[in-house]
């Protein structure tokens, strides 16, 4: 992906993240999750129906990097199985650590593929699957 | 000025997070050198003549806490690891045998979390309760504010002298006149006021005050504990073994040895103290007055460039110290400081371990700019110059 395209993804994400919006529904799994070297701290929101991800909200603070993933997060990950959310997670978390990943089921998140070159932003492209992992292992409980 | 005692302004950054730490001259990197090349035993063994040389270079440092603080004796002087560590002796070894349920601790929302969760730990164990001093305007902390929360079950008031983050002078000689006329006692974080004025702690009349050598120029890992005598008498050791005691047949015959030594428990930091001590000479040699002044010029300079920038939104615009936070307006604090990271800037984006003061400021996260007396008219030239564009900080601070 070329890298002007790249930063149009993630800054079009970060202006207008979807589902930035806090929501008090019960039926929403809510988990918060921060990054410990620094300042994002964002809250999900996620609604299950037996195996299936129905809807994701977010809020909270964070720096362009984090609130854009967790953007194209959601918008990659509403309608999934909570199976190939994990996969999708799995693939991710291969690419942000310079493993072997499939790229093809990443859509706009490919956009972070060369994020490894800045150390200190690769917890900030993370940190909104923390999020949705906790929320599926809550979800599980 | 006095740059070129500096290696680290060598590299080609501009190093403007002074707060968090300083930078160190060389004088003080030799000095440890010297310890560790030329009599690098262990203290208050004496058996031998480098042995004896490190408790005269060790305790020399003492002598010149004492002076910089104006401690009555050298017996209130304690090193320790840091201000977290001095203010957590203060508060286990002292106040958690003396304060009762229902006693009520003074403090800031503008404090560091080293003057906040030692003290939640000890409400929480003793039922004591916190109570916070409200902020002025200003964020500053008055006498007539403190008034107002002060009842005849206050036991203890805790502040910074200079808060992190708002860098406000704390009227804290008129604090502790009063506290005492009420039988308060009066704890003092200096973490960031030893370094940046010069405190008298006989003239403030305070009880405890904490600080670190590794913001004021020396090295990581060394801090000072001052407390008056006769209540350091009355501070139970937080940690005990060798050094400390006088002799322990049975659990019920420990005796331990008189102030300070009794306080420093284990091999000391030595190197670090020593350093410690070349750096309080470097700058009593330049001249407290000095780098005061210095510091405050500079950040008049910064402010005045700051304030003509629409998008920037200044949270402390009034200071006595070198510190200015602000936001870029939309922008996301830590955004700021990768962008400015990409052209060597130094700077710090957060809460900075404040972390109620969002309450009372309503912004939770700011971008910090630190400047110490080493700091030149150019590098904030060049910071501003890079805080001027928002569009160029939108495009390039991913």
């Amino acid at each position: 992906m070329d890298t002007n395209l790249k930063k149009e993804i993630i800054m079009d994400h970060y202006l207008n993240p979807k589902n930035k919006i806090t929501t008090d529904d019960s039926r929403y799994v809510k988990v918060n999750t921060n990054n410990e070297s620094c300042i994002d701290n964002l809250n999900f929101y996620v609604l299950f129906n037996g195996d299936l991800i129905e809807d994701i909200k977010f809020d909270g603070e964070a720096c362009a990097i984090s609130t854009s993933s967790s953007s194209i997060m959601i918008t990659n990950m509403i309608g999934k199985t909570i199976a190939e959310a994990e996969e999708y997670i799995n693939n991710f978390e291969a690419m942000i650590n310079e493993e072997k990943y499939n790229s093809d089921i990443l859509n706009e998140a490919n956009a972070y593929d060369d994020i490894y070159k800045q150390n200190n932003r690769k917890n900030c492209a993370l940190l909104p699957y923390k999020g949705i992992k906790k929320a599926i292992a809550e979800y599980r409980k | 000025m006095n740059r070129e005692d500096f290696p680290m302004l060598k590299q080609d950054i501009i190093y403007l997070d002074n707060s968090a730490t300083t930078l160190k001259p060389d004088c003080v990197l030799n000095k440890m050198a010297e310890y560790y090349k030329e009599y690098g035993a262990n203290a208050h063994r004496g058996d031998y003549d480098i042995s004896y040389k490190v408790d005269l270079e060790y305790e020399n440092v003492r002598d010149l806490v004492r002076d910089l603080i104006n401690a009555k004796s050298k017996e209130e002087v304690v090193f320790t690891s840091g201000t977290t560590e001095s203010l957590n002796m203060i508060v286990n070894g002292f106040f958690e045998s003396l304060l009762e349920a229902g006693d009520e601790i003074i403090l800031s929302t503008s404090e560091h979390a080293s003057n906040i969760l030692p003290w939640f730990r000890i409400a929480r164990n003793n039922g004591c309760i916190i109570k916070y001093v409200n902020l002025d305007d200003n964020y500053y902390v008055t006498l007539e504010n403190l008034k107002k929360v002060i009842t005849p079950n206050t036991k203890v008031i805790s502040l910074a002298h200079i808060t992190n983050v708002i860098g406000d002078v704390r009227p804290i000689k008129e604090i502790a006149k009063f506290a005492h006329e009420n039988n308060i006692f009066v704890v003092v974080d200096g973490a960031q006021s030893v370094p940046h004025m010069k405190v008298d702690v006989q003239d403030l009349d305070i009880d405890f005050l904490a600080f670190s050598a590794h913001k004021m120029l020396g090295p990581t890992g060394v801090g000072v504990l001052y407390g008056k005598k006769e209540l350091l008498e009355h501070l139970e050791p937080t940690i005990l073994g060798g050094g400390m005691n006088e002799s322990f047949d049975n659990e019920n015959a420990v005796i331990l040895k008189s102030l300070p030594t009794r306080l420093e428990a284990g091999t000391p930091n030595i190197a670090g103290v020593i350093g410690f001590g070349a750096a309080i000479k470097y700058m009593n040699q330049i001249g407290y007055d000095r780098i005061i002044d210095r510091e405050r010029y500079l950040r008049n300079y910064l402010i005045e460039k700051l304030v003509r920038i629409p998008h920037i939104d200044i949270i402390n615009l009034e200071s006595d110290s070198g510190i200015v936070a602000f936001n870029v307006n939309g922008i996301f604090s830590q955004d700021v400081a990768y962008y400015l990271n990409k052209y060597n800037v130094c700077v710090r984006a957060g809460n900075h371990c404040a972390k109620i003061l969002k309450n009372a400021v309503g912004v939770t996260n700011s971008i910090r700019v630190s400047i110490s007396f080493y700091n030149t008219e150019s590098e904030i030239d060049d910071l501003v110059e890079l805080l001027k564009n928002k569009d160029k900080i939108m495009k390039e601070m991913l």
